[in-house]
């Protein structure tokens, strides 16, 4: 038994060392005096100083975050409309329009981003050439830009936010509903009050999830972006260049920000549970 | 529940609008510019024409294989002892398994570039013993290595949901039926956690065979991959959306291919979503 | 709850993003400009340009230098969204497909006389850039733009070996261009990733033009290319910057002013010309169509020609400048270099790309993608592996549903 504990918690050693190492390295760099990724020249926090006047990044940074909670919040409303559309449709119109929305889970995200930029190419020539036939007068084209980076980025999270929606609100008891409407309500409050609050923990989290995958994508922003670059663009285009270590540095913020987040609601979530673990207690006891 | 039927399945027309336009109508795009040439005339030449890129094609079909080979090995045990943790620590690992998938993946590729470069802090660390220097960047081992970073948490995920639901009474009774380790996991674990390894597969193969960032940071510059050469045709060198979306095509196909062998359940599909 | 209080962390970084950029915005970078130019006709006008140039290609503030953005923005009251791309052909590809959206570009001279035959360019108002008469002669009215309607000059250079002393045998060097395909660097050497730079290597080392003048020599030129694959070269832009500095690579072609700088950085490197010629180019600034406030367009090309500003630039990126005034005010040590600043008999021994025909242009598109895609060695192994690979995944299908079939039957 011993034994097999001693193999698990080698095996675990490995795994994150594996999993941490590269990372570890690339925020111990992010002090170094010198610019070299492998000579150690010093301590020094002049890449953080760098970084923080580093425009490119910076707005980048506020791109990527305004875009990710407007395609957030856009993907949740349609797609949680959707879900309790799709749930009310037969069999039939449900199985393809559930297979059309897997498109996007599924297929390379290279292609997404591929498709959804020919779509923009044609729709620039095609829309544009009707507009200004419609207007009388040359229309100015829409370039790629935050639209067209809020299309892409609303395409790929609403899927998710279906399949998180979708099946909690199969879960639901119809009867509650029907219930409601029994005692009064009319079909929007039944809906609003009864209806949506048990849905409430499906949406967040796939608010959520859309959130993280919107400021987490590249490759379908790297297609559709045009002229606006989200963080991860920067840091591409970051890469492609003269590398300076404030990469490593906003790798280093990055990491410490996640681990920030995850840990505080961690506490959160186990406090509340430690509480309510102890009030089942009480009422044990007062049974 | 006849009235709110029919009126709530409008809730869904905003989306369907949607995925005809953004889903459908982008994939129809796809494929009419895939079958046609510049001057928009139908045509076949763009598709035969990828004969001539079918090491590009191959080479990622292996390099993507064996990425998710490698995953899978590596991330099967892990699983596994993961699942036979006690629930508080599981909840801690799972946290520290998929800490470092929420890093961009241009970042972490990065940190191996500055790894495995040929002065980069392995090849110093083997030089301190009088080793190397060994080529490791621009090596489609490279590659492989990291895909495999890269995704191996993808793979982790959908083993550890199946596998925390396989009761280890279950195992205690094989083993007291006289199986040994071997057919304890032939017979046994492989089965039960079918589900999460072809996941698994689907959700590393993916990524990997359409990746162009981890081959174009560690591949150097002969290890293209099907995802570079679209890349090259739509906003690269070359310049050729007929051709860029034929490659994508057949990317598709490869793809649907390989889902076809490992997973079509859409029930189970959205259970890992 | 867990969810919420992610909500509310993100909202709060949302917040610090958006007001860290203004609350930086101010800077001291200021620059005195020509008199008799109103540079400030758009304050507070909220005018905002898109100006997309080749990376590492402009003075960007870094080690006391000027900050040419910052200084033009602090002047002019003038946003500028200044994104970079990495070469001439990306450039294109980005404007053909969502154009209309950049303000001001820096193609190189074939790619301007290729966007101005397409019509992507809008006609410049000389009127509104002045400056661009101190544009020396040699860089006017070339024939990429013989009437100097789409474009003003911002550098130009020549194209050179970049390579380490402490690697690289210098008695190789006689090879000339022929160095890069020398078995003996396999594994160090560096490649142009553009098809026009790497294709007029080919075509030098083959006797040919660098202008291929057929379909039949952009093949040989591929044909060559393909052979280099035996020495395992990365193809790389503005990456070569840290492998060569980084000592990750012994040679690589690359645009002088560039050596120049890395020169700076890694003494270990030098700089050299083979003696079958190179390439002269010329980068220009010009205005794509669809742009969205040409005036200010036209305010940041000549306020790029301003003497001081050219001069920060030419110190910052070692590029030779095409204003007349600047070589001059340069440090001995860049107006001497005589790669910077070739003598005749050099330049005699140097071409500057043409615009191809679109037969031609699309040949080596595509051969591009065929030099890419080719492997040298170690193919052998992929096929094989691949057909075993589908075999024994449609035999784990079938085994599978075989499995299934007979389970389903009781």
């Amino acid at each position: 038994m011993k034994r097999r504990r001693a193999l698990s918690n080698a095996c675990f050693v490995l795994i994150f060392s594996f999993l941490y190492l590269p990372i570890a390295v690339l925020i111990a760099f992010s002090f170094n005096e010198s610019k070299s990724r492998s000579v150690w020249g010093g301590f020094s926090l002049k890449w953080y100083e760098n970084l923080f006047h580093n425009e490119m990044v910076l707005k980048s940074f506020g791109v990527s975050l305004a875009v990710a909670f407007a395609a957030a919040s856009v993907a949740t409303v349609l797609g949680t409309l959707a879900a309790i559309g799709i749930s009310r449709m037969s069999r039939r119109a449900r199985g393809v329009v559930m297979a059309v929305s897997y498109v996007p889970v599924v297929n390379p995200e290279i292609i997404t981003g591929v498709s959804l930029m020919l779509l923009f190419v044609v729709m620039r020539t095609g829309v544009n050439g009707a507009v200004s036939r419609l207007l009388g007068r040359e229309a100015e084209p829409f370039g790629f830009g935050l639209g067209t980076l809020l299309i892409a980025h609303i395409t790929f999270c609403l899927p998710y936010v279906i399949f998180n929606v979708g099946p909690k609100l199969r879960q639901l008891d119809p009867a509650i509903y029907d219930a409601a409407l029994d005692l009064g309500c009319s079909p929007r409050q039944a809906f609003f009050k009864v209806v949506l609050p048990q849905l409430t923990p499906a949406i967040l989290s796939a608010f959520l999830i859309s959130l993280t995958y919107s400021i987490d994508d590249f490759i379908i922003s790297y297609f559709t972006s045009g002229t606006v670059p989200t963080l991860p663009i920067a840091i591409y285009s970051m890469t492609k260049k003269r590398v300076s270590p404030e990469i490593n540095a906003l790798s280093a913020i990055l990491f410490v920000g996640i681990l920030a987040i995850i840990l505080a609601s961690n506490a959160v979530d186990s406090t509340r549970e430690r509480r309510l673990r102890r009030a089942a207690r009480r009422e044990e006891g007062r049974g | 529940m006849t009235p709110m039927k029919k009126k709530t399945v409008w809730a869904a027309s905003p989306y369907l609008v949607w995925m005809t336009a953004f889903i459908a109508a982008p994939l129809a795009i796809v494929l009419y510019f895939a079958f046609t040439d510049k001057a928009g005339r139908f045509t076949l030449a763009n598709i035969t024409g990828l004969g001539a890129y079918t090491t590009v094609f191959a080479r990622s079909i292996v390099l993507a294989a064996a990425a998710t080979a490698i995953c899978l090995v590596l991330a099967f045990p892990v699983s596994y002892l993961l699942s036979r943790l006690r629930p508080a620590n599981q909840r801690m690992m799972q946290m520290l398994l998929m800490l470092p998938m929420w890093m961009n993946f241009l970042l972490r590729t990065y940190a191996w570039m500055s790894l495995l470069e040929m002065n980069g802090i392995i090849n110093r660390f083997l030089g301190l013993f009088g080793v190397g220097p060994l080529h490791l960047i621009n090596t489609s081992g490279a590659v492989v290595l990291g895909m495999v970073y890269n995704y191996l948490p993808y793979m982790i995920l959908p083993l550890y949901t199946i596998m925390v639901k396989i009761d280890s009474s279950v195992i205690e009774a094989a083993q007291d039926l006289g199986a040994n380790a071997f057919r304890v996991l032939t017979r046994v674990l492989i089965p039960l956690s079918m589900p999460g390894i072809t996941t698994g597969i689907t959700m590393v193969f993916v990524p990997s065979i359409s990746t162009f960032i981890i081959s174009r940071m560690l591949g150097g510059g002969s290890n293209l991959l099907i995802g570079d050469l679209i890349e090259l045709q739509f906003l690269g060198n070359s310049y050729n959306y007929n051709l860029g979306s034929a490659m994508s095509v057949v990317l598709m196909a490869i793809v649907l291919l390989c889902m076809s062998f490992t997973t079509a359940d859409t029930e189970e599909m959205e259970a890992m979503v | 709850m867990k969810k919420r209080l992610l909500c509310v962390l993100l909202a709060v970084a949302l917040a610090a993003g958006c007001l860290a950029p203004t609350a930086l915005a101010e800077g001291e970078d200021a620059v005195t400009v020509a008199p008799g130019y109103d540079y400030t006709r758009f304050q507070g006008a909220g005018v905002t340009l898109n100006v997309y140039n080749w990376g590492e290609y402009i003075s960007n503030g870094a080690d006391g230098s000027l900050d040419v953005v910052r200084a033009f923005e602090n002047l002019t009251g003038i946003r500028v969204n200044y994104t970079t791309y990495d070469t001439n052909e990306s450039l294109y590809a980005k404007l053909k497909s969502g154009g209309g959206s950049y303000d001001v570009i820096i193609p190189s001279d074939y790619m301007v006389g290729k966007m101005a035959a397409e019509g992507m360019l809008e006609e410049l108002d000389l009127a509104n850039i002045p400056n661009a008469a101190h544009i020396g002669e040699s860089y006017r009215s070339r024939p990429f733009d013989p009437e100097n309607r789409y474009s003003v000059a911002y550098t130009w250079g020549l194209v050179c070996i970049i390579y380490n002393k402490t690697m690289v045998d210098e008695a190789d060097l006689a090879q000339g261009w022929g160095i890069l395909w020398d078995e003996k660097y396999a594994g160090q050497i560096l490649m142009f990733n553009n098809s026009r730079d790497a294709f007029a290597i080919a075509g030098k080392l083959l006797g040919h033009s660098i202008n291929p003048r057929s379909a039949a020599e952009i093949e040989q030129a591929a044909e060559k290319l393909k052979e280099q694959k035996s020495v395992r070269p990365g193809y790389v832009m503005d990456e070569v910057f840290d492998k060569m500095c980084g000592e990750e690579a012994a040679l690589a072609p690359y645009y002088v002013g560039d050596g120049v700088t890395m020169m700076a950085d890694n003494p270990n490197l030098a700089l050299f010309l083979p003696e079958e010629g190179t390439n002269l180019y010329i980068d220009a600034m010009c205005i794509p169509k669809g742009c969205r406030n040409k005036e200010a367009a036209e305010m940041f090309i000549n306020f790029m020609c301003e003497t001081e500003v050219a001069l920060a630039n030419a110190e910052y990126i070692c590029y030779s400048s095409p204003i007349a005034e600047v070589p001059p005010l340069l440090d001995a040590e860049l107006r001497d270099n005589e790669l910077m600043y070739p003598d005749e008999a050099l330049l005699a021994r140097c071409e500057t790309m043409a615009v191809l025909p679109d037969e031609l242009n699309s040949a080596m598109d595509k051969a591009w993608s065929d030099v890419r895609s080719y492997d040298a060695a170690g193919n052998g192994w992929v096929m094989p592996l691949l057909l075993a690979a589908m075999l024994a995944l449609s035999a784990v299908g079938y085994w599978r549903k075989a499995v299934r079939r007979r389970r389903n039957q009781f």
